[in-house]
């Protein structure tokens, strides 16, 4: 309740008028050359993702999600289009977003803490400053009593959000999420969900999380960006206008049931293409994965 | 707590165990001697060797002899770690420098080095300096092809999650690429520290210069076999503290 109070005199506190974009994705294209011959993963996609909202981008695997993730992360380069932050192009790693990685990218050598603190020791804060700073973020995912851990000592979920911590630390001002839930539980990623929706109502932090659970998308967004399956375009674009701040007990409403529902539709068609795609592929060539 | 005193209690057996084995191994092999069934002129009895000990630290002595061993083969083992983390990385470096002598690298490690004893005699003397180097290049190996594994095997993942930080070049390799390599190094190091520690001890012997080897070689030469054997516990002692030594650094380095 006092985190909704706080998110509300944010949200007043913004200057009205036409939402401002935080990142502008303009007839982004990508293309790989693979020894198959070239694959358009991404196919001139374009939304945009206003000031402190969440969006998520949707999509059944293989469809080019992480493609997208990563060129908008400026790791990868050689596409065709533009992605804006703010007035700048990104062309490498940009200051204002914060990555966390579909992978596991906790650092098994370091203790929770100093996981955390990494992006302040980077940029030369004190240790007992980034400490205390890093604590603040540890607590923030639940992970308190946890910081003299390693890595190897949690479970996936816990390290998950040491990751979530660590690059909230960095304190960006965009963050971007490629399926951080991807390997948990129900139960578990509903929960998470929830720390993810109260820690971006507080922070006012701009999102953008990549994702192919629809309950999740619906839970946490403000509009969804369904993509096409290979190759890689935007299918439709749906706001979202669900109540805030939300809980992870809106999936039981009926309107959440109706965007799902809805989300299900775009997707169910583009789902079966690619299962489709990877059975034919399957028998063609029985003894290789693609 | 539980888990943590379950751990302590199999590490005590485990040593325990271990401690055991020996002495066992040690009263089989004394009864096959005395019953005849092994020659004693082949194999010393266990008992006379652990009786010339008092011998050798008197009149041999073996306390400074075992330090300059182990001296000698701390010199060769650090000049190892470093030079060769150096050049591992540099390999990893430079592709082209990795592509030209990788397998040169590699094929130097199967070398029988220690027969070009002579020529390091002639550059640095009979010294201990001639056995450091040869215990150093025999060693190095390892700790090269190793280094260039370790490295070129961070997963991409995490060097991306530096990149994404904006770490530079410099950091990137420091704060990530580099203690994400050090298990594999330490592989590296320790399979180096073998080489190196028998090449010293095989110098001293084969140059009669130095420490437990040459000791060795002048008890063998008197037909000492209680002595010769009481020698050789000292180098494997040599070893086993070098690879505790090892073991505690890496645990400094990187706790799990
Ligand atoms: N480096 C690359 N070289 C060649 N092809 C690639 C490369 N990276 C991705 N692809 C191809 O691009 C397509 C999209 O991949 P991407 O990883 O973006 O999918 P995704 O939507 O993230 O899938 P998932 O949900 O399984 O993570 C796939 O067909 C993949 O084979
Ligand atoms: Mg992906």
């Amino acid at each position: 309740m006092k985190s909704g109070a706080v998110a509300k005199a944010a949200l007043a506190a913004e200057p009205s008028g036409s939402p401002t974009s935080a990142l502008a994705i303009q007839n982004l294209s990508m293309r790989f050359e693979t020894s198959e011959g070239p694959v358009t993963a991404v196919d001139d996609m374009s939304f945009d993702v206003p000031v402190g909202s969440f969006v998520s981008l949707i999509g059944p695997s293989g469809c080019g999600k992480s493609t997208v993730f990563n060129i908008v992360g400026g790791l990868l380069t050689g596409h065709a289009g533009s992605v804006r932050v703010g007035a700048e192009t990104v062309a490498g790693p940009h200051r204002a977003i914060g990555m966390v990685f579909q992978e596991e990218s906790t650092f098994p050598w370091r203790t929770v803490i100093d996981n955390v603190a990494f992006p302040l020791e980077i940029s030369g804060i004190g240790r007992d400053e980034r400490h205390e700073q890093a604590r603040h973020f540890i607590n923030m995912v639940g992970l308190h009593g946890f910081e003299r851990r390693y890595p190897s000592e949690l479970s996936g979920g816990m390290r998950q959000r040491v990751a979530i911590a660590r690059t909230l630390a960095f304190q960006p001002s965009i963050l971007l999420m490629d399926e951080p839930f991807a390997a948990l539980d129900e139960q578990t990623r509903l929960l998470l969900g929830d720390k993810i929706l109260q820690i971006q109502q507080d922070l006012k932090q701009t999102t953008m999380l990549i994702t192919h659970n629809i309950t999740e998308a619906v839970q946490l967004s403000d509009r969804i960006v369904v993509m096409t399956y290979r190759p890689g375009k935007v299918k439709r674009i749906i706001d979202v206008d669900l109540p805030r701040p939300r809980t992870s007990e809106v999936i039981t409403s009926t309107a959440f049931g109706a965007y799902v529902a809805e989300v299900w539709n775009d997707l169910r068609e583009e789902a079966s293409r690619g299962m489709a795609d990877a059975e034919s592929a399957s028998q063609m060539r029985p003894s290789r994965r693609s | 707590m539980t888990r943590s005193r379950f751990r302590l209690d199999t590490d005590v057996l485990a040593r325990v165990a271990g401690a055991a084995s020996i002495v066992i191994l040690l009263a089989v092999v004394e009864i096959l001697l005395r019953t005849g069934m092994l020659n004693v002129y082949v194999m010393p009895l266990p008992s006379a060797v652990l009786g010339s000990f008092g011998r050798l630290f008197m009149e041999e002595h073996l306390l400074r002899r075992f330090l300059l061993t182990f001296a000698e083969a701390l010199a060769a083992g650090l000049l190892v770690a470093v030079v060769g983390v150096a050049v591992g990385a540099a390999l990893y470096r430079w592709k082209l420098l990795r592509a030209a002598i990788e397998t040169w690298v590699a094929a130097f490690a199967a070398a029988p080095l220690v027969l070009a004893y002579p020529l390091f005699m002639v550059i640095f003397g009979r010294s201990a300096l001639t056995i450091i180097m040869l215990g150093f290049l025999a060693g190095i190996a390892p700790v090269i092809l190793k280094t260039v594994e370790g490295l070129a095997g961070v997963r991409p993942t995490l060097l991306n999650v530096g990149r994404a930080f904006k770490l530079n070049g410099r950091a990137l390799f420091w704060k990530v690429q580099f203690p994400a390599a050090v298990p594999t190094i330490f592989v590296g190091i320790r399979l180096s520290l073998i080489f190196s520690l028998i090449n010293v001890v095989g110098l001293e012997f084969l140059i009669n210069f130095g420490g437990l080897g040459q000791l060795i070689n002048e008890l063998a030469e008197q037909y000492d076999l209680p002595g010769t054997f009481a020698a050789i516990c000292f180098v494997v002692i040599v070893s086993v503290v070098f690879f505790v030594a090892v073991e505690r650094l890496e645990r400094w380095l990187r706790p799990t």
